[in-house]
């Protein structure tokens, strides 16, 4: 579908890139202009983004991608701390070894479909989770988590003669990493990341994915054997969210098992729901909300709200900052699980349904027949 | 030896029969409603919760400040009256040291209102979606319970006490003849197991001996054959909805001694239960109770030093390894009927 329009495909894309390369900028006035949260907006694009190449097209509902996530970022700091701080090898290393992973448990789990499914990727996840919390611990380094030391090895490091002096960090090219760097390193990754998942949507290989899930049995029938493609698609999948854990070790180079627990898998479900399953911008949008409204949200204090409510009458105000101070802080999970529900219930396709639906409605009544139909592009 | 494992078994009983119980709950609703329920370890939860608000209720006081006196810090002495005992006298007392199965009179009807509240307003919508929805919708039912009560209770686990005359261990090795003192167990959690046997049991035979029952099990075996009888199903497997998130309280009061409750309870047994269900068979009650009280028993055996000297960290992952090997020899579970979400 996609290929015989690569014109609005381009548009896409380079709307996303525009969009994604100027972050800094539009989110600035919403207070989210600074690069330690634009760099989580990236890194959960790209775990959304690939979770969505399983859950969107396929159908296949992991509920254990975060361990793919944590074995990215164990696997990453390792590449710190035995060959270079240098992010690149660290990356590819990740990308393997999380794809391996994926491939091992992807080829146990897809032996079954639907709930059993789901249930084999949250036991698979929760023991990978138990075992870095026990008896991985000489890889995992336990409850502290894992991080660089002035000690480790760094074997290319050592054979190409630098040395370091303080606290070690990763570099790109001997670059530090920190600040609107690491922000635009990860950026390039989202973009890359974003471009792939879209040739997988408009290629052969995506409409195999596409009619798996739409209708296994048929296809099945047709003569065509759907596991290899599940497969790869689940080992794809694994390999971004792998990605996705390597950077967030570049940019913050402490890996903890808690990245792997079942609730982090829950997390981005929530994502993709949220955005909106089986479309190509959707699952990023909901990373980015759902990334955008736990720091936002869990900052706000009494004191905020307060302030915010002030032009209410006193009595009033005061119930209405205990009512609101209930949704906002620690908090915020309610509002999450609330919205989510809601989006669950109402609005099954998400954000992004919203937005289409919005503008059939504008299409309808005639105003304008040049509403840009690129941004609403559904991926299926 | 012989007495080690059979410590291990009856220390696996009181885990295992907390599974049995979520995961009997979890059958029934699936197995009527045909719903992936996601939320029932948050109905656990909220059981728990029920007692523990039932604790504070009773354990309110008044507190006055008595200027004459002072305290061993130098300030007002503050003085303390519990207000169930000044009202009620010793009775009160035994109230308050009895609060953990008393709340259990006061969990039935909020439970079963809480569940029939949930399968009317929510789960009633889903039928017709796929499960992957009934699971997220679920899922996100379950975050809210859960951050509803950590906004009224706070994060922190809040212990309850057990009545002070259940505290003690019974020698079960001299009740069977063998030596004394050498195998005993923890009192509550032999009446734990006790209790849930009540409860499942009654399940049971609520199931089988009862007309409501039958139309329930003629329902699970063909909804639709018993639409047309004129039989009003769809009322009946919404109180069997609410039974379920009874069966799911209960078994959170109860577990209160054992495991102060915290706002992720549910959670942490959702999982677990979800596992145990499948690994029963999806639908299958005695599947449920069996597989619970299996694995229950096998985790105690495999947190034993002897087989984690064998193989180390067995303990943390047996279920999940049963869990997958069962899956994958046997994807039906151990009773699973023919042909129930089979792919």
């Amino acid at each position: 579908m996609n290929n015989l329009m690569p014109r609005n495909d381009l548009f896409l894309l380079l709307g996303f890139t525009a969009v994604v390369l100027t972050m800094p900028i539009w989110l600035a006035p919403f207070g989210a202009g600074y690069p330690d949260l634009l760099q989580r907006f990236m890194i959960f694009g790209i775990f959304a983004v690939g979770f969505n190449i399983l859950f969107g097209l396929t159908g296949y509902l992991s509920f254990g991608h975060a361990a793919f996530f944590g074995v990215g970022s164990y696997a990453a700091v390792w590449s710190f701390k035995l060959l270079t701080l240098d992010a690149i090898p660290a990356m590819i290393f990740a990308v393997l070894i999380s794809g391996l992973f994926a491939l091992l448990i992807g080829f146990l789990c897809l032996r079954r479909s639907g709930i059993y499914f789901s249930i084999l990727t949250l036991a698979f996840a929760q023991m990978s989770y138990n075992l870095a919390y026990s008896v991985l611990t000489p890889i995992t380094n336990g409850e502290t988590g894992l991080q660089l030391t002035i000690n480790d090895p760094r074997v290319l490091d050592a054979a190409m003669g630098q040395g370091f002096a303080g606290q070690p960090v990763p570099t790109l090219l001997g670059q530090q990493m920190s600040g609107y760097a690491g922000f635009y390193f990860c950026a390039g990754f989202l973009i890359l990341s974003f471009f792939i998942a879209q040739r997988i949507a408009g290629s052969p290989f995506g409409m195999m994915l596409k009619a798996i899930k739409s209708n296994q049995t048929r296809m099945q029938f047709t003569g065509f054997n759907t596991r290899p493609y599940a497969l790869s698609a689940f080992v794809i999948s694994g390999m971004y969210a792998g990605l996705a854990g390597a950077l967030l070790a570049v940019t913050d180079p402490l890996a903890g098992a808690e990245r792997m627990q079942w609730t982090a898998s829950g997390e981005v479900v929530l994502m993709t729901i949220l955005g909106g399953v089986g479309t190509l911008v959707g699952p990023v949008i909901g990373a980015w909300i759902i990334k955008y409204f736990e720091n936002i949200l869990s900052a706000l204090n009494d004191n905020i709200l307060a302030r915010f409510w002030s032009f209410l009458p006193d009595g009033v105000a005061d119930v209405v900052v205990k009512v609101t101070s209930k949704f906002v802080g620690d908090g915020w999970h309610l509002t999450l699980g609330l919205v989510f529900v809601i989006i669950v219930i109402f609005l099954p396709g998400g954000i992004m349904e919203g937005v289409r639906r919005l503008a059939a409605l504008f299409r309808r009544s005639g105003s304008s027949s040049a509403k840009p139909s690129a941004r609403t592009q559904p991926a299926e | 030896m012989f007495e080690v494992i059979f410590l291990q078994f009856l220390n696996g009983l009181d885990k295992g029969a907390a599974y049995a119980l979520i995961a009997l709950g979890l059958t029934l609703v699936f197995g009527t409603l045909g719903v992936v329920n996601f939320a029932h370890g948050a109905l656990f939860m909220l059981g728990a919760f029920c007692a523990v608000t039932v604790r504070m209720f009773l354990t309110m006081e008044t507190v006055t400040v008595d200027p004459e006196r002072l305290s061993p810090w130098g300030t007002p002495l503050e003085v303390r009256e519990p207000l169930v005992q000044a009202w009620l006298g010793d009775f009160g007392a035994v109230l308050v040291n009895y609060s953990v199965p008393l709340s259990i009179l006061i969990t039935i009807p909020i439970m079963l209102l809480v569940g029939i509240a949930l399968e009317r307003g929510i789960i009633k919508h889903f039928y017709k979606r796929p499960h992957a929805e009934q699971i997220l919708v679920t899922f996100g039912l379950a975050i809210v319970a859960q951050e509803v009560i950590k906004s009224i209770f706070g994060p922190n686990p809040i212990p309850q006490p057990m009545p002070t005359d259940l505290r003690g261990a019974a020698d079960i090795g001299a009740f069977l003849g063998m030596q004394a003192n050498v195998i005993t167990y923890p009192l509550w959690r032999l009446i734990y197991f006790v209790f849930a046997g009540v409860v499942i049991g009654g399940v049971f035979a609520f199931l089988q001996f009862t007309t409501f029952g039958m139309v329930v099990r003629a329902g699970m075996a063909d909804r639709e054959t018993v639409g047309l009888l004129g039989i009003n199903i769809d009322r009946r497997f919404t109180i069997m909805f609410g039974l379920a998130a009874v069966v799911a309280g209960m078994a959170g009061v109860m577990y209160t001694p054992l495991l102060p409750p915290n706002y992720h309870l549910g959670m942490d047994f959702l999982v677990l239960s979800f596992v145990v269900v499948v690994v029963g068979g999806m639908g299958s009650l005695p599947g449920a109770v069996a597989a619970g009280f299996l694995l229950g028993i096998l985790q105690s055996f495999a947190s034993m030093n002897q087989v984690k000297a064998i193989i180390p960290g067995i303990d943390q992952i047996i279920i999940y390894l049963v869990a997958v090997v069962i899956l994958l020899v046997r994807p039906r579970g151990l009773m699973g009927r023919r042909g129930v979400m089979e792919s």
